[in-house]
């Protein structure tokens, strides 16, 4: 069974006045077959564990661990930890001028997958998929990213994360700018992936209306740097009726 | 004389100088004869950019060509006439005079000049392909591809191998003749290539041009269109990769005189390495008697890493409000960091990813030439530099 361990892990990034730590010190397990939400105020380095977790080069790791069933995820590069079985959907997805859809979809998973999807059952594969997640088939032959509105842009990530089936799933703010049909494309996208129960989700956000369609088994509120409360659902409650107010105040003094 | 109002604001001290002296984009007047030009120092306008050093004396009479510098070898399909003729040839020549000392040296010098005909009418089904191999001596070439009327022909020109070479090739296309000339320098990284291209635009004709360079130690083009009555159309497609300590200069010149005429340019180049220098200028000249006149050039540079420097010059000249439409657009960016790791958080290795952005780069262009195989030979080709080059 994989299991994502982040122990004790703290992060830096270059400020103007040299490093400035960002992550305190994250304990977090994350096992096949979970979700769990990670939630906060903005500032409170959500992000920087999304991005850390994948490998961003803005991010200097400073302490601590992370291993996916035993093997450390710090010590291999971005793409190695995307074959790991490491998938971070972005909150904000790049444009790749030039590149179609399709063709970035097959390069990708036949990196994934460790060779070429067969090309006749790999077109029904993407296909299906994008019927799933109600996107047009000319959406294929567009450059990756480009134009694409914000709720195109979510969707395309999701459209990845069911055809590259990653053991842990981090979604980053996929909630954020969506409205409520493109909310619920995507949701139904995510538990797709999550019925099969073979991933291992970290769902990262700001606000619990993503948590109505997407249920996670495990709360955890971020702040400061690290977790500051864990709990199951109900937390969720809670943060939905009394914000966030309580963990800021602690943290603007640390 | 008419008298000048002055607009609000301008002084009416001083002459007001309306247009400019017709070759004041040159350092000299356009001629066959190499004496006319003087030897360029390289604070001219046109050389500003090109490293003369590296030129091996191309510019500066020192080049004798040695004989054997190149071997040139045409293959053409049934009807079509080849030719080698001296210089007396009412042909060679005709398009245009050279415009720069190197193009004057590769006239002054060349021994004979070799001619591909197309008759009148005749649409050929397969390309004429000229091979220009360098065997490591020095050269000056003449080529004339001439096209009779409502004639359509396609034209593969392959530099391969190692020389120094300047040459001029013209294309004189008929009225209504379609002419497409793919012009592939792939030449090994010490070689020295300087061309004048000068097409003649008939009544009513096409001339579609293609230029992919990859090769060579300094590349010069300088791709020429004129017309010669009204109705012509070009389109010139160019597309290159500059590697490491390579120099890659097209500098294109699209001269409106004639109205009713139509142009289309589209440049894109990927450079990656130290020293890796592309230079595209591109001067569109719309004289005042070329009413009715469209034209839109493009010019995009994808830098891939640190090191690299391109300089993109449009010039787009008008000297008449009666035309269809003028524009340009030039572009240079890098292959960014964030591209990168969101390529590579899909699982693709850092090689791969730079691969399949510039593939894609130069995929768009491509698909606008409109010539289906030539078009998957070209993909083939960008595939095969990019396999061996891309780090």
């Amino acid at each position: 069974m994989a299991t994502l361990e982040i122990h004790d892990l703290h992060v830096s990034v270059e400020a103007e006045n040299g490093p400035r730590e960002i992550l305190r010190g994250v304990d977090l397990t994350v096992k096949q077959g979970e979700t769990h939400a990670i939630m906060g105020p903005n500032g409170s380095g959500k992000s920087t564990l999304a991005y850390s977790l994948a490998g961003h080069p803005k991010y200097t790791v400073t302490g601590g661990t992370v291993t996916l069933d035993g093997e450390d995820v710090l010590a291999m590069s971005v793409d190695e930890r995307a074959r790991a079985g490491v998938f971070l959907a972005m909150q904000y997805p790049v444009e790749v001028p030039g590149v179609s859809v399709s063709n970035f979809l097959r390069t990708s998973a036949t990196a994934i997958r460790g060779e070429a999807p067969k090309l006749r059952t790999w077109v029904k594969e993407v296909k299906e998929a994008m019927e799933r997640l109600h996107m047009d088939p000319s959406f294929a032959e567009r450059n990756v990213n480009e134009g694409f509105s914000g709720g195109e842009k979510k969707r395309h990530e999701i459209l990845q994360l069911e055809l590259l089936k990653p053991k842990i799933a981090i979604l980053d703010e996929t909630d954020s700018g969506l409205d409520v049909d493109a909310l619920r494309i995507v949701s139904e996208g995510v538990n797709r992936v999550r019925e099969s129960g073979e991933v291992g989700t970290l769902l990262i956000t700001h606000y619990t209306r993503i948590l109505r369609y997407i249920k996670p088994d495990h709360v955890h509120v971020f702040a400061a740097g690290r977790i500051a409360e864990s709990g199951g659902p109900e937390l969720a409650d809670k943060l939905e009726a009394e914000g966030y107010e309580a963990y800021v105040k602690g943290g603007a003094s640390a | 004389m008419a008298e000048t109002i002055p607009a609000a604001g301008a002084t009416t001290e001083g002459a007001i100088q309306v247009g400019q002296p017709r070759d004041a984009r040159v350092s000299a007047p356009a001629s066959y004869d190499v004496a006319d030009f003087p030897v360029p120092n390289g604070r001219e306008e046109e050389w500003r950019f090109t490293p003369l050093e590296r030129l091996r004396g191309l510019h500066d009479g020192t080049a004798v060509a040695t004989g054997g510098g190149v071997k040139v070898e045409v293959s053409a399909p049934a009807g079509v006439i080849v030719e080698t003729v001296g210089r007396d040839d009412a042909r060679v020549g005709k398009a245009g005079k050279p415009v720069d000392r190197v193009a004057a040296q590769a006239y002054s010098a060349f021994e004979k000049a070799g001619v591909v005909s197309i008759p009148k009418d005749a649409v050929l089904s397969e390309p004429v392909r000229i091979s220009v191999h360098g065997q490591g001596g020095v050269a000056f070439g003449h080529q004339v591809v001439e096209v009779g009327a409502f004639a359509e022909a396609v034209v593969v020109i392959d530099h391969t191998g190692d020389a120094t070479v300047a040459a001029n090739v013209e294309y004189l296309i008929g009225d209504g003749a379609k002419l497409t000339v793919v012009s592939i320098q792939d030449w090994d990284d010490t070689a020295v290539h300087a061309a004048q291209h000068t097409a003649l635009i008939g009544r009513d004709a096409t001339f579609k041009s293609v230029v992919v360079t990859f090769g060579g130690d300094v590349v010069r083009l300088h791709p020429r269109v004129l017309y010669g009555a009204p109705g012509g159309e070009a389109e010139l497609y160019g597309l290159y990769f500059t590697d490491e300590g390579q120099h890659q200069e097209h500098r294109l010149f699209i001269d409106h005189d004639t109205p009713h005429c139509r142009s289309n340019v589209a440049y894109k180049g990927a450079l990656q390495g130290r020293d890796a220098h592309a230079v595209w200028i591109g001067d569109v000249l719309i004289r005042a008697e070329a009413e009715g006149t469209d034209t839109y050039e493009l010019n995009r540079n994808l830098v891939l890493t640190d090191g690299a420097r391109v300089d993109s010059v449009p010039n787009l000249e008008i000297e008449t409000g009666e035309i269809v439409g003028a524009g340009h657009a030039s572009a240079t960016g890098r292959f960014e960091d964030e591209q990168l790791f969101y390529l590579m958080a899909r699982g693709i290795p850092a090689d791969e990813a730079r691969r399949l952005v510039v593939r894609g780069f130069f995929a768009e262009l491509i698909q606008q030439i409109g010539v289906a195989d030539l078009q998957e030979r070209l993909l083939e080709k960008i595939d095969a530099e990019l396999e061996a080059s891309v780090v």
